[in-house]
């Protein structure tokens, strides 16, 4: 498949009283058309501001690109004034925001903030405008668009703002579509009608997306690929039955264990023991080591390279080297693994699935 | 277990004027009972009253009809100055956000001590000073963080300063309103173990009022199902999952995504639509289906869903 994003070694810091906060540290990644690529992490990994790099969205200062290459269609991101990335973001490159009570404007009409876009990359009218305008509204699943395109986002519920988010950001028919959190603030069911939405979309328009989320059934719903951040690093990436069935990160194992399935009985959740280390000072070596109960000497001295495991799959974690122990993750991400998992799949779950 | 009802709600109302003729019906009539030492999850989408029924229970807002009777006696309804006293050390809560629910301005020794003062329960500064090193121990942080303020922590922190708030005057009763919602998925994993290993050990009762059903399914005993104010399923939490009956809960089932992408891709989701859903015949009356298992229904309703009940 080709290759639409290449991000290389990127590293964003952000300038503070107390010091430089290194928010993303070396972090590499490609996107393929049409995919969809999770990320996923705890708040403060740095998976928001990866991707507010991309859509150079970092506010300058106290935040900086410091070093690292962002290829989109031959042109390096990083290196782009603002000027030029004006012409590219919302046009090319465009986000759904977390919170759709906040990313609207509240004083001005929902239809003239979806037009917004057209106007200014697509030159067109404004009766052209409008009309493409209830098109979008249309597609996104607003009911009665003709009526409500004039009216302000008050009027509106949270998962309708949700999809005029979501229609401002495919206004221009974007490459590539960042959507960070879109449906954290929302409610299961409303949230499964989003997904639904964004997956009808991709296939109409064929986009590749960048989803930021810290829910796992919904990374499981959406991604084709899955990539694992911890203290603004990939920790671990692959394809999302890759990360599922067969993850090699501690991290990764922490985060499948921390999350109870419908079916698990009462063995306790697996907590990540302490929090997320201070970017101030990152830790010397393995980030994640203090919170890693399988960390060896070395986890602490130095940082461990990207071991591959597949093609696809690579994970950041010293157990990986050949001289390591042989590790086995806890039991209760065994138990998801593939082959274990099918040989019981419980009743219920199966009889859920079909019906219709 | 012995099944001692803690908590009866009989028929609780909450209607809120919003306007000279609109009210709003948040909470419509619904009852249930807590037994003692149990979980009672309480879940439902955004706006179904699940919070105002919790916030009326522990009688934040005046329920305007309908009764809850904590240990037999009424909640509301007049009280003197110390019968509350003793009624709000008894019944605790634990907030949802924990950035709104601690005052800035006031140090975690002073945040978690504030009941104990109130109520007496410290006899002498350096009492009251071991209490709250004990409970900031207890909910997994250190007494140095006594002295500091609620910004100097992370979320995860700051639930576990409400926690131990709450726990301060040894209450019998928590209710806890989306806990975790606002936490990571690890550190979620952290305070629903932290809330499990305090009810083992000092048997407290819990209502958890979310809309994570994964979790709620997990940390539950028994679950409620709330739409639009009314209550429309209890059941115990496996046979919730085993049994769902009424159309919402299945539709509410069949939208958690779950961390397992062959399940995903198979999944399909019911809608669900109270005008084709249900039957219309007779306003539904809440019906035991099954011992434990009530769902609201009509008496034709009430004839099919003792067909569908699964063993």
């Amino acid at each position: 498949m080709e290759t639409i994003l290449e991000v290389k070694n990127l590293h964003v810091s952000f300038d503070t009283y107390g010091g430089e906060v290194l928010a993303v540290r070396g972090v590499s990644f490609d996107l393929k058309k049409g995919e969809t690529l999770a990320i996923v992490g705890e708040s403060g990994s740095g998976k928001s501001v990866t991707t507010r790099a991309i859509a150079k969205l970092i506010p300058s200062p106290p935040g900086r690109i410091k070093e690292g290459e962002i290829l989109f269609e031959g042109k390096d991101l990083a290196q782009l004034s603002e000027r030029e990335m004006q012409s590219i973001r919302g046009k090319d490159i465009s986000t759904i925001f977390q919170d759709p009570m906040t990313s609207l404007n509240p004083t001005m009409k929902i239809g003239k903030q979806v037009m917004e876009g057209l106007l200014k990359h697509n030159k067109v009218n404004k009766k052209e405008a409008r009309k493409r305008t209830l098109e979008l509204l249309e597609l996104v699943g607003l009911p009665d668009a003709e009526n409500r395109i004039d009216q302000y986002p008050h009027q509106f519920s949270g998962g309708q703002r949700q999809r005029i988010v979501i229609a401002i950001a495919l206004a221009c028919g974007p490459k590539i579509l960042i959507a960070d959190e879109p449906t954290t603030a929302l409610d299961v069911t409303i949230q499964a009608q989003i997904l639904e939405l964004m997956k009808d979309i991709q296939q109409k328009v064929d986009s590749s997306i960048i989803f930021i989320t810290h829910d796992l059934g919904v990374v499981a719903n959406v991604a084709d690929r899955v990539a694992v951040m911890y203290a603004g690093k990939i920790v671990e990436i692959g394809t999302a039955d890759e990360i599922f069935y067969n993850p090699k990160h501690p991290y990764t194992w922490g985060l499948l264990g921390s999350m109870p399935t419908l079916d698990s009985e009462e063995e306790a959740l697996i907590a990540i023991p302490g929090s997320p280390p201070d970017m101030l000072n990152p830790p010397v070596g393995d980030a994640f080591a203090p919170r890693n109960e399988y960390a060896m000497e070395i986890d602490f001295v130095e940082q461990p390279p990207m071991f591959k495991v597949t093609d696809t799959h690579y994970a950041a974690t010293w157990l990986l080297h050949e001289h390591a122990p042989k590790v086995e993750p806890p039991q209760a991400v065994q138990s998801r693994m593939k082959d274990n998992l099918h040989a019981n799949v419980p009743e219920e779950k199966k009889k859920r699935g079909e019906r219709s | 277990m012995s099944r001692e009802k803690l908590l009866e709600v009989q028929d609780l109302k909450q209607h809120f004027r919003t306007g000279k003729h609109s009210v709003v019906k948040a909470v419509d009539g619904i009852t249930f009972d807590i037994y003692k030492g149990e979980t009672f999850g309480l879940v439902g989408e955004s706006g179904c009253g699940k919070s105002t029924t919790g916030r009326s229970i522990i009688r934040l807002y005046n329920a305007t009809d309908g009764d809850v009777k904590f240990r037999g006696v009424s909640v509301h309804g007049k009280k003197s100055k110390d019968d509350l006293r003793i009624f709000n050390q008894k019944m605790q809560m634990i907030f949802q956000d924990p950035y709104a629910s601690l005052n800035p301005r006031m140090t975690v020794m002073d945040i978690v001590a504030e009941g104990l003062d109130i109520n007496n329960l410290a006899k002498t500064p350096k009492e009251r000073q071991a209490r709250v090193h004990e409970l900031l121990e207890t909910v997994g942080l250190s007494k140095e963080h006594a002295n500091r303020y609620p910004h100097e922590f992370s979320g995860g922190q700051r639930q576990r300063i409400g926690i131990a708030r709450a726990l301060a005057v040894d209450p019998e009763f928590i209710i806890a309103d989306e806990p975790i919602s606002a936490l990571d998925v690890s550190i979620q994993a952290q305070v629903v173990n932290l809330l499990k290993d305090l009810q083992d050990k000092h048997g407290y009762t819990y209502l958890f009022i979310a809309h994570d059903l994964s979790m709620v399914k997990y940390i539950s005993d028994r679950i409620g199902v709330m739409y639009f104010g009314k209550m429309v399923e209890i059941a115990e939490s496996d046979e919730l999952y085993k049994n769902p009956l009424h159309p919402y809960t299945k539709s509410l089932l069949s939208a958690i995504p779950l961390p397992d992408p062959d399940y995903e891709r198979t999944r399909r989701r019911v809608e669900y639509d109270p005008e084709r859903d249900n039957d219309k015949s007779e306003e539904p009356v809440f019906r035991e289906v099954k011992e434990g298992h009530w769902v609201l229904c009509t008496s034709k309703e009430f004839e099919q869903y003792k067909e569908d009940l699964v063993e």
